[in-house]
C-alpha cells in the first residue's frame, strides 16, 4: 500500500506522552504515523476506551476543520483498533522554541494563532490542550496539531477553559515572556471573534483561574 | 548552621530542629489536635497549640541537645493555612526571634512540603505531584519559581476520594490499615464500567466522575465494588496522564510524590510502571514526613536563610492563601527545566 516515493526512510519524530509520531511516506506524501500506545498502568477497559475514543476524534476533528480551509494537517488515513492516524507532515518548527530562541516572528504567530484558535472555536470545537509544542510554524502559517482531547461545544465555559489552560502552559514555559505573548494571542482571537465576546471570554476566563485556586478555602469548609 | 522551625497551619503543632550537616534532622516534635466532633474548628485548635506550644519548644530544644543562642535562625510557616492556627505559630516565632535577636524566616508551608521530600530522595530538580486532601497540582521548577503545570478545575483527589467513600457509606473512618475505603472496595471490582474520565491539557477534573459515579450507584444498576473499581481506576489513571505528560514537556528526570494520597498503594504501583516506562527517577514521601510537621519548615528555612532570606519580626505576617508558584525558589535559580 505504501509506495515509497518520498525521499528518505521512517524517522521517529516525537515519543509524545501518548503516542509514537514516525515520519514515513503514504501514497507518495511525506506523512506523520501517530500512533497511540497502550499504558499498562491503566485498566485495560479504559485504556482501550480511551485511545479508540481520542483517536476517533482527533481524526474526525481534523477532517472537519480542514475542510473548513482552518491550518490543521490533512488525514490520509485511520484505523480506529490500532489507534493509527496517517496525516499531512507539516515541515516547520515548533512555536515553543521559536520562542525560545528569540525570533522576531514569534509574536506574529502568537497573533497568528490567536486567528486560528477563534476561528476554531467558531467552527464549534475546543482543542483541549492548547500549547506552544502543539504549534507548528509552516510555510504559510501557523498549524495546529494534537486533538486528542478535542470536543464539540459552543459553551464558553468551555471556550474559557481553552483559553486558561494555553495561559497557563505560557505562565509555566514562558514566564518572562507571557505578557506580551498573551497580548498578541489575544489581539489575533479579537479580530475573528470581536472585541465584545472576547472581553466576556476574558471574563469567564479569570472566574476558572479563582477556582482551582481557592483549593484551601474549600478544605476548612468540608472540615479535616 | 541549625534552624528550628515550627508548623501550624492546620491541625498539628510541630517544632523541628534541622542542621545543614548530616544527621540533618535532629528533632521533630509534634502535637496534633484531634477535634471531638466533626471537623476542624480553627479556633479550637489555636487555643490547643497555645497551651501546648512552649512544651513543643523546650521538648525539640533537648531532644536536639541546643540551646536558643546556638540556633542561627527560627523558621515559620506563614501560610498556605488557617488564620487563627497560622498565627499562633507566627506569634511565637516573632517573639522568639525579636527577644533572642536570631534571623526570622518565612516559610510557605507548600514549599516544605516539596523541600523535604528533595532532601529524602536527594533529589535535584524534580517534577512535583503535590496529592492531598486540600492540593492537587503538577509544578516544576522554571525561571526562579515553582510553576503550576496542572491542577484540578474543581475538587482535590483527596476530597474526590473521601467524598465518594461517604456517600457510598463505607466511610468514615477514610483510611482503614494504610489503604484508603475506595481502594478497598475496588479490590472485589473485576468490570470496568465507563464513567467520565476528563482531562484537559495538564489539568484533572473530578466533580463530574463523583456525580457519574453516585448517580450509577443510586441506579443500583452496577455492583458497589465495580463503581469503587471504574472510579478509582479512572481518578489515578488521569493523574498519572498528567504527570506523564508534564514530564514529557519539562524533561525533568525526577519525578516527587507528595501529599496523603500519595500514601495508597494502588497509586504507588501505577506511577512506579509509569516512571519506568519514562526512565525517571520516582520518590514517594512517606507518610511520616508526607504530613504536617516542624521539620520540613525548619529544613525549607535553613535554604532560604543560606540565600539571605529573612525578615524583620513585623513584617511576618500571616498569607492564608499563599500559593507555591508565589515563592522564589534561590537554590535553584541556576537550574532550568524548560525544553525537552
Ligand atoms: N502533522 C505533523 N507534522 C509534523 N510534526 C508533527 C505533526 N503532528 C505532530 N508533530 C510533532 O510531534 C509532536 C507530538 O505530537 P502530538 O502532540 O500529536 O503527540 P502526543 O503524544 O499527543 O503529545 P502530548 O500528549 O505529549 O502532547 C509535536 O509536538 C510535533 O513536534
Ligand atoms: N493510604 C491512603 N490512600 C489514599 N488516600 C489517602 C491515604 N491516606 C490518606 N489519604 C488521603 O489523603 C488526604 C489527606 O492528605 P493530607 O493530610 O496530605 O492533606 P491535607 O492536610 O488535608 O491538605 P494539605 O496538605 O494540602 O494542607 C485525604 O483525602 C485522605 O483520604
Amino acid at each position: 500500500m505504501i509506495k515509497s516515493t518520498c525521499p528518505g526512510s521512517p524517522e521517529l519524530i516525537a515519543l509524545g506522552a501518548e503516542a509514537v509520531l514516525v515520519k514515513a511516506c503514504y501514497e507518495g506524501m511525506p506523512s506523520i504515523f501517530k500512533v497511540r500506545v497502550r499504558k499498562p498502568y491503566r485498566d485495560r477497559g479504559l485504556d482501550t476506551m480511551l485511545i479508540r475514543s481520542r483517536s476517533e476524534v482527533e481524526a474526525k476533528i481534523l477532517a472537519e476543520l480542514r475542510l473548513k480551509g482552518l491550518n490543521v494537517p490533512a488525514l490520509y488515513y485511520v484505523d480506529l483498533s490500532e489507534g493509527l492516524i496517517v496525516m499531512e507532515f507539516v515541515e516547520g518548527p515548533l512555536l515553543r522554541d521559536l520562542i525560545y530562541r528569540g525570533s522576531e516572528k514569534a509574536l506574529k504567530c502568537l497573533e497568528e494563532l490567536g486567528e486560528l484558535v477563534a476561528s476554531v472555536h467558531d467552527a464549534g470545537v475546543v482543542h483541549g490542550d492548547i500549547t506552544t509544542s502543539n504549534v507548528i510554524v509552516g510555510g504559510d502559517g501557523v498549524y495546529l496539531v494534537d486533538f486528542g482531547l478535542a470536543k464539540y461545544s459552543r459553551r464558553l465555559e468551555d471556550l474559557a477553559t481553552d483559553i486558561h489552560l494555553f495561559i497557563r502552559s505560557v505562565e509555566s514555559t514562558h514566564y518572562g515572556l507571557k505578557e506580551a505573548l498573551l497580548r498578541h494571542f489575544m489581539k489575533g482571537y479579537a479580530k475573528v471573534k470581536g472585541r465584545d465576546f472576547t472581553d466576556s471570554l476574558l471574563i469567564k476566563v479569570k472566574e476558572i483561574r479563582m477556582r482551582g485556586r481557592y483549593v484551601e478555602e474549600r478544605r476548612v469548609r468540608r472540615g479535616i | 548552621m541549625i534552624i528550628l522551625g515550627i508548623e501550624s497551619s492546620a491541625h498539628t503543632f510541630g517544632v523541628g530542629v534541622v542542621r545543614d550537616e548530616p544527621p540533618h534532622i535532629l528533632a521533630d516534635v509534634r502535637f496534633v489536635y484531634k477535634p471531638k466532633t466533626g471537623g476542624i474548628h480553627p479556633k479550637e485548635a489555636s487555643q490547643y497549640f497555645m497551651s501546648n506550644a512552649p512544651e513543643a519548644v523546650k521538648e525539640a530544644l533537648s531532644k536536639a541537645g541546643v540551646k536558643v543562642r546556638d540556633l542561627d535562625g527560627i523558621a515559620v510557616a506563614l501560610g498556605p493555612g488557617m488564620g487563627p492556627c497560622l498565627r499562633v505559630g507566627a506569634t511565637l516565632a516573632r517573639a522568639m526571634a525579636s527577644y533572642y535577636g536570631k534571623p526570622l524566616i518565612p516559610v510557605n508551608h507548600a514549599l516544605a512540603h516539596v523541600e523535604i521530600g528533595k532532601m529524602l530522595f536527594s533529589f535535584k530538580n524534580p517534577l512535583i505531584v503535590y496529592l492531598s486532601g486540600g492540593n492537587t497540582l503538577i509544578a516544576s521548577f522554571s525561571e526562579g519559581r515553582y510553576r503550576i503545570f496542572g491542577e484540578t478545575l474543581d475538587i482535590s483527589l483527596g476530597n474526590f476520594l473521601d467524598t465518594l467513600a461517604r456517600e457510598l457509606g463505607i466511610a468514615p473512618p477514610y483510611v482503614v490499615s494504610g489503604l484508603h475505603q475506595i481502594d478497598r472496595c475496588a479490590q472485589n471490582g473485576k468490570n470496568f464500567i465507563e464513567l467520565p474520565y476528563v482531562v484537559k491539557g495538564q489539568d484533572v477534573s473530578f466533580s463530574g466522575l463523583l456525580t457519574a459515579a453516585l448517580k450509577l450507584y443510586k441506579s443500583s444498576r452496577a455492583e458497589l465494588s465495580d463503581i469503587c473499581y471504574s472510579a478509582r481506576e479512572i481518578a489515578y489513571s488521569a493523574i498519572i496522564e498528567v504527570s506523564e505528560r508534564a514530564l514529557a514537556h519539562t524533561g525533568n528526570k525526577e519525578v516527587l510524590v507528595v501529599g496523603g494520597v500519595a500514601s495508597s498503594p494502588v497509586l504507588r504501583s501505577k506511577f512506579e510502571v509509569m516512571s519506568r516506562l519514562r526512565g525517571v527517577e520516582l520518590g514517594i514521601v512517606p507518610p511520616q514526613y508526607a504530613v504536617d510537621n516542624g521539620v520540613m519548615i525548619a529544613w525549607t528555612g535553613l535554604l532560604l536563610l543560606k540565600h539571605g532570606v529573612h525578615v524583620r519580626p513585623e513584617e511576618a505576617y500571616v498569607r492564608q492563601r499563599w500559593k507555591l508558584d508565589q515563592v522564589d525558589v534561590p537554590w535553584l535559580a541556576r537550574t532550568n527545566s524548560s525544553g525537552s
